[in-house]
């Protein structure tokens, strides 16, 4: 599915947080925005998910406008939220019931799906613990199983590692990068964390609300005659990695 | 999306509420020592001083206690639906109102239905008040616990929908300390739910009105001529009425970027 962004602008008041931004995703591909905090990039969630009303510009999803057909747009989108978005009172499988609901999914459908994304993840054996027994990484896995429950196209993830530890960022990282391969599934992930970030990936920067790359890892760190990313990003947004 | 779509959202949103209900359930019960307290203490005390009437929609001479548990029925409503629309927008459901809005069904049927959910745990807590105030002798018709329901219904999804409205809209009152200074006991104090409305007509003309154009003054008296199985078209009508524009204000005004719903602070 194609996802284009057309002249988003943004801003709070007065203050402009994102400027004339634009860009597509390529269908099946891992694509990471890159930006320093305040950057602008929830904001650009913000947009993506229609927790923030468009003010400027439209997202079109395989044609489909969010600002016309907001409610076809949101059937395709799958989303992991910064903050932890489950409840921890209930159980992994009720969090996930509730989400299929909320897609109306019938209880016995939202069931058989949950259970097959838990096994994908290895975590069918928790799907009747609360969440708050569940460790950070697991957490994430099940919001990541939570937000596939309804068959997205494009999978939003905003600052998915932020609070873990090393290991547990990486195995996420490449779980993530897994599904984009075996299930075509299109990827976005927000991250300020250079190191989540492949020379191969598709990478966008965003700096103080405008965007200052758009393209392969490879082919910006060339424009810009850098080493690496880490330099390339030094070098357009003047802020260490 | 088709109708059943519709009807499983319903139920899920339903389904979560009860299943956190049922986790917090300690929580819900120490939420009803507030209006037992007043039922118990306060009446104790205040029936010695306030003689009640026969009004409408008593038939006879009736003890204080049975006066205000109808509008302690709908202190449980006020508290809960403040508190739970204040934890939709700026706290513990914070998550939860993330995941709520992802969904592609309209905003407003899942707000209402949010609401909704809300409220009938509410309506289930009045109901336990209820069965407790038997011991102090308030009882009602049997029937009049069937007929009270869609006033409670209505009553929780007026609440509701206004605590949205305030919550959204009223920066300043972010913190329940505010709402309960500002909304509750006002809305309280100032309705037939501690006192008649002829007795405040004779104290004081002018409160008497402000009690008049209190939403939760009706709200209460279609609580309490329900339960006692007497029709009263006025104030369900403007019980009625009020809920419809409120929901509406609520719903069509709902601006998530004006809560912390993004995980920031409100623009």
């Amino acid at each position: 599915m194609t996802i284009e962004a057309r002249n988003l602008s943004f801003r709070y008041g007065d203050e402009p947080v994102l400027k004339e931004v634009s860009f597509a995703l390529t269908p099946g591909h891992f694509h990471a925005l890159l930006g320093p905090n305040g950057a602008g990039k929830s904001t650009l969630f913000g947009l993506l998910t229609r927790l923030l009303a468009l003010q400027q510009g439209d997202v079109l999803m395989a044609g489909q406008s969010l600002k016309r057909q907001p409610s076809e747009a949101m059937r395709k989108i799958g989303v992991v939220f910064q903050q932890n978005a489950l409840d921890l009172d209930l159980t992994v499988r009720q969090n996930l019931m509730y989400h299929g609901a909320l897609h109306g999914l019938s209880r016995k459908l939202a069931r058989a799906r949950g259970d097959r994304e838990l096994e994908r993840f290895g975590l069918l054996d928790r799907a009747d613990d609360p969440v708050r027994k569940l460790n950070g990484g697991h957490r994430r896995r099940v919001e990541i199983a939570r937000a596939l429950l309804h068959q997205p196209s494009l999978l939003l993830l905003d600052e998915p590692t932020v609070g873990l530890d090393v290991a547990s960022r990486r195995a996420l990282n490449d779980h993530v990068r897994t599904l984009c391969e075996e299930d075509g599934l299109t990827v976005l992930w927000a991250t300020h964390l250079i190191e989540e970030v492949r020379p191969d990936d598709h990478v966008l920067i965003l700096h103080q609300g405008q965007l200052l790359a758009n393209g392969s890892g490879r082919a910006i760190c060339e424009a810009e005659g850098a080493r690496d990313l880490a330099e390339t990003f030094e070098a357009l947004t003047g802020a260490a990695p | 999306m088709s109708p059943a779509q519709y009807w499983h959202c319903f139920v899920g949103i339903q389904t979560r509420e009860w299943l956190r209900f049922w986790q917090q359930r300690t929580r819900f019960a120490s939420a009803l020592v507030r209006p037992l307290l007043w039922l118990v203490v306060f009446a104790a005390g205040f029936r010695a001083v306030l003689g009640i009437s026969i009004i409408p929609p008593y038939d006879t001479y009736i003890t204080y206690e049975t006066y205000i548990a109808p509008g302690l029925c709908g202190m449980i409503i006020l508290f809960n639906s403040m508190q739970g629309a204040l934890s939709m927008v700026y706290d513990r459901e914070l998550g939860s109102m993330r995941v709520l809005l992802m969904s592609p069904l309209p905003r407003p049927f899942l707000l209402v239905t949010k609401l909704l959910a809300m409220g009938v745990v509410s309506v289930g807590q009045v109901y336990v008040f209820l069965v407790l105030a038997l011991l102090v002798d308030v009882e009602p018709p049997l029937w009049g616990y069937l007929a009270v329901l869609p006033a409670l219904v209505l009553t929780s999804l007026m609440l509701g929908a206004l605590g949205l409205l305030i919550a959204t809209w009223i920066k300043q009152l972010e913190n329940f300390a505010g709402v309960m200074n500002f909304v509750i006991f006002p809305m309280f104090f100032m309705s037939s739910a501690l006192y008649p409305l002829w007795r405040m007509n004779e104290a004081s003309p002018w409160l008497y009105w402000i009690c008049q154009f209190n939403p939760f003054t009706h709200a209460v008296e279609a609580i309490r001529f329900s339960l006692y199985l007497e029709w009263n078209p006025m104030a369900y009508g403007i019980t009625a009425a009020i809920t419809v524009v409120l929901t509406l204000l609520a719903t069509a005004g709902f601006r998530p970027q004006r809560t912390r719903i993004l995980g920031t602070k409100p623009a």
